[in-house]
């Protein structure tokens, strides 16, 4: 590709809108010169020829850019138009709850997929485009803007000067002190260059890499996020325990253990919290304070023999609440749910009718836990009772069979038969029997005995996310870099002056790349100590003329 | 203790008006002389010192509550609106020593008095923290997230002062048709705080017997009188009559009715004011703000945009998601908070980038100021209130 040479003598790539050297526009593009990027020629602009050049077009261009995020931002705000599938009340089946919730609407949603929006391809592959929108952007920009800012020259041309927004200039009466002025703007932590009586200060320039620096950020939380989907990344998984009971945390391949020693939920008491009051009157319903499991975590000893009975360390004690986590190498333990008084234990008696009275069988009275039941108790007085079936969640299925639907013990019911001492389990059928909670059936015929159950144990149950997240480091590290680069880029402001002394004249000119307030500011501070000519900010100049043109408008209305 | 944050709070109220009048004041009364002749306004000066001590005020109001409450006033719709407006005020009075802008002042206070107002209109008694919200995250991301959207819409009111500079109101446009509409949703806003206090102050309700979407029997509070009832509804207190139109069961009727009233109260006040001065409303202040710098101005929006853009991005998403992996086992969880939260960021994400890379200065940027407001608000109140998730805590 051609380039273009300045009549300063520099060669400038194709493309470029500023002389890289002096600051002459080579395009003439209205009265303020375009001082994006200082006017360099990108490569975006440079190479239009292959395919390769063509997709790093497509991708280094703002617009595209910008049209990805409005894109990203639209079908982020359709997708909270209804619940997302992980947000519907469980076991609700997707493909009938929209309709029914939604109507057609909601029909509509499930069909489209939004239900699952943020997971679907097509939502995937905009956030994989604005990745790649974001690398390409940068570099196309960084590179030149980094070789033209480094480059910069002192000197500037003076169709440069007059094309900047601040900008004055007056007969230059007598020499100007250069080493005073820039004495006075090294006072306002300016970097100052000088050349041949002319002056470049310049302050705040690692600004400009603000943007690059949040980009990189950016692209590093996105792989962050990406790194999800590798097998072995991301650990996701949920344990019930019981009070009491101990279990294998998941992802630890058997290592370590949980305990759930006690489980509470604890409410607001009007009583205790006067300023409350109001409010859990209002609400009526009681305000829980607290969900807490005071938990154990074992590890299994190392020094057990192999083979023996798992031998467990303890490593801590902790109280797992929302909010306190219980965590260990990585993986947390999350408070999320409970069940309170799930049934644990029966305690069962025998009665025996003799006589029209009814005796209880004192010796004969056994516990069952519903959990994992002993399926044979012997009695020293010679009765004998066997778990013939147990249903901990009894259903009869379609097919009219008794079943369970899962070995939650919500509704247990247990068939038992009952030897007395003169029968022989072998040879002899016994008194067999349902029971359950207000059940109590005989299921086959001269029964003279009764089971009874004489107490119920409850138990509450805790649920705990088991939570192990590689890719947190990668996430943070990301948002951290992401934060610089913003705060460098929004709270530091690049600011220039340029004075030049050329043929008699004196010409100042100022850019920043915002805050353009603090810039005037910093002229003006200048012209109070020293004589330099008045500027004017050639925006407002062009906000002026529209205003006559309004004004013009409105007398011709009256 | 707790009253006596209250108190501080209306006093902040009142000094939030007082600094609207002073700076109102300061523009309208430019040609005021002392006795040597010189022109001198000093009500400027007298509303910067207002709105001063309204902060510090509404601050004390902030830190007795919190003493007196135990935990961050920031934890239902009352406490958080009362906070995003006190932030407001805040990056007002960092941002008037730079710039020096009455007319900043009289656009932004009447906002702040505006959403202080609006936040009165929830409950606003002290009330407990469920578990998920017990954790010192919750001053930390909250705070934080207030005062970026206080500094953000710094930015809309800066926007607004543009927009009524510049538009040329004596030919009907959409330009005009869109100011106007912010101006009546100003209004409406005001029309529903004085409707609601008044209807509040006469103690009214009626209530309804009706069945809600569970297909259950339910009651229903009304403080407005019912335009609408809710699905099935029966009139069962003494108060109040039947409405024409019953709601189905999936719309919570007693707040579309809020609604309605507000709309109407809303075009009252602006009918009132575009039919009695034959003018539109927004065009009645143009004559006001003649004499401010658009440039000032846009900038004064643009940074208020460019700084308050990294806090919102800190407390509303950083903090928000080191939070959310605390509580919620994750930290981004596709919450309709969460997104709201993050189309804002892209919203203004995409404006930083039109703003450099595209030119969209003035008074393209000025409307897209308005538009990033309206979504806060939009996250602030129609995703807590009626878009349910894990966030609705009002």
């Amino acid at each position: 590709m051609n380039k273009v040479t300045c009549e300063c003598g520099h060669k400038n790539p194709y493309g470029t809108y500023l002389c890289e050297s002096c600051g002459k526009p080579l395009k003439d593009e209205g009265k303020l010169a375009n001082m994006r990027y200082e006017g360099v020629a990108r490569r975006s602009q440079t190479y239009q020829k292959s395919i390769v050049d063509k997709i790093w077009n497509f991708f280094s261009s703002v617009k595209v850019g910008i049209w990805i995020i409005v894109l990203l931002l639209v079908t982020s705000s359709l997708g909270t138009l209804f619940p997302q599938e992980m947000y519907i009340p469980p076991g609700e089946d997707p493909s009938l709850y929209y309709a029914q919730e939604y109507g057609i609407l909601g029909q509509l949603y499930y069909d489209l997929g939004f239900h699952n929006l943020y997971s679907s391809w097509w939502y995937m592959l905009l956030i994989a485009a604005l990745g790649i929108s974001l690398v390409i952007a940068s570099l196309d920009r960084f590179v030149p803007l980094y070789r033209a800012l480094k480059n910069q020259r002192v000197t500037r041309h003076t169709a440069f000067m007059k094309k900047q927004r601040v900008y004055g200039m007056k007969e230059n009466s007598e020499a100007l002190d250069i080493k005073a002025l820039s004495t006075s703007l090294k006072e306002r932590k300016y970097n100052v260059r000088e050349e041949d009586g002319n002056l470049l200060a310049e302050k705040g320039r690692f600004a400009r890499w603000g943007p690059y620096v949040n980009h990189i950020g950016l692209i590093i939380f996105l792989i962050g996020g990406m790194l999800r989907f590798f097998p072995g990344m991301y650990l996701d998984d949920y344990v019930w325990i019981r009070e009491g009971e101990t279990e294998v945390i998941s992802g630890t391949e058997g290592e370590y253990f949980v305990q759930n020693n006690q489980f509470l939920v604890e409410l607001y008491d009007e009583e205790d919290n006067e300023i409350f009051q109001e409010a859990l009157m209002r609400e009526g319903s009681p305000v829980v304070s607290n969900y807490q499991t005071d938990a154990t975590l074992f590890k299994r000893s190392t020094e057990g023999s192999i083979g023996s009975e798992t031998e467990l360390e303890k490593v801590k004690d902790h109280s797992i609440r929302v909010n306190e986590p219980l965590t260990f190498e990585g993986i947390s333990l999350y408070q999320v749910d409970y069940r309170l008084n799930e049934l644990s234990t029966f305690t069962f008696g025998v009665e025996i009718e003799e006589d029209g009275e009814v005796q209880a069988l004192e010796e004969v009275v056994f516990e069952v836990d519903l959990n994992d039941p002993q399926m044979y108790y012997e009695f020293d007085n010679g009765y004998q009772i066997e778990i013939i079936e147990y249903f901990p969640n009894f259903n009869i299925d379609e097919s009219g069979e008794p079943t369970t639907l899962n070995r939650v013990p919500d509704n247990p019911r247990i068939i038992f038969e009952l030897y007395p001492p003169d029968a022989d389990p072998e040879e002899d059928t016994g008194e067999i029997s349902l029971i359950g909670v207000q059940v109590n059936e005989p299921l086959n015929e001269d029964h003279d005995h009764t089971l009874r159950m004489l107490d119920v144990e409850f138990v509450d149950v805790t649920g705990l996310t088991i939570r192990r997240d590689h890719t947190l480091p990668i996430i943070i590290a990301g948002g951290i870099i992401f934060m610089i680069g913003l705060t460098q880029g929004s709270y530091w402001f690049h600011r220039r002056i340029w004075i030049q002394q050329k043929d008699g004249q004196l010409y100042v000119a100022g850019h920043a790349n915002k805050n353009w307030h603090a810039l005037k500011r910093d002229i003006e501070y200048l012209r109070e100590k020293h004589d330099l000519p008045e500027t004017v900010d050639q925006a407002d100049e062009e906000v002026k003329e529209k205003d006559q043109v309004n004004e013009g408008g409105r007398d011709k209305n009256v | 203790m707790f009253e006596l944050s209250s108190t501080l709070l209306y006093i902040a109220f009142v000094l939030y008006l007082a600094a609207t009048v002073f700076f109102a004041v300061s523009i309208t009364g430019k040609k005021f002389r002392d006795r040597s002749g010189n022109e001198n306004n000093k009500a400027g000066l007298f509303g910067y010192i207002s709105a001063l001590l309204a902060l510090i005020t509404a601050i004390s109001y902030f830190i007795i509550r919190w003493m007196a409450t135990g935990h961050a006033p920031v934890s239902n719709m009352f406490e958080y609106t009362t906070a995003l407006g006190i932030a407001m005020s805040l990056a007002f009075v960092i941002l008037y020593p730079i710039y020096k802008s009455n007319y900043l002042g009289l656009f932004t206070m009447p906002v702040v008095m505006l959403i202080i107002a609006y936040a009165s209109m929830f409950p606003g008694e002290a009330q407990p923290l469920i578990p998920a919200l017990q954790s010192n995250w919750l001053f930390i991301h909250v705070i934080t997230t207030a005062i970026g959207q206080g500094i953000l819409a710094i930015g809309f009111a800066a926007g607004v002062l543009y927009l009524v500079r510049m538009i040329d109101f004596t030919k009907a446009s959409k330009k005009v048709k869109g100011i106007e509409f912010i101006m009546f949703t100003l209004l409406a806003t005001i029309a529903y705080v004085a409707i609601g206090m008044g209807f509040e102050a006469s103690g009214y309700t009626a209530t309804f017997n009706y069945v809600n979407e569970f297909g259950e029997e339910a009651q229903m509070d009304y403080h407005l009188p019912p335009l609408v009832g809710p699905n099935e509804g029966e009139l069962a207190s003494e108060q109040g009559f039947s409405p024409v139109v019953n709601t189905p069961e999936y719309i919570r009727s007693n707040d579309v009715n809020t609604v309605l009233w507000s709309i109407i109260g809303g075009l009252v006040l602006y009918g009132g004011l575009r039919f009695g001065f034959r003018k539109p409303v927004a065009g009645l202040l143009q004559p006001l703000v003649r004499n401010v710098n658009p440039q000032t101005v846009d900038e004064i929006s643009y940074r208020a945009i460019a700084i308050g853009f990294p806090v919102f991005t800190l407390g509303g998403l950083i903090f928000a998601m080191i939070w959310a992996q605390i509580a919620w086992t994750r930290f981004w969880g596709w919450d309709p908070k969460e997104v709201w939260a993050l189309i804002t960021f892209l919203f203004y994400a995409a404006y930083l980038h039109l703003r450099l890379s595209r030119g969209w200065q003035g008074e393209k940027s000025a409307w897209l100021c308005v538009i990033g407001f309206a979504l806060i608000m939009f996250n602030l109140i129609f995703v807590n209130l009626i878009i349910a998730g894990l966030h609705s805590y009002a």
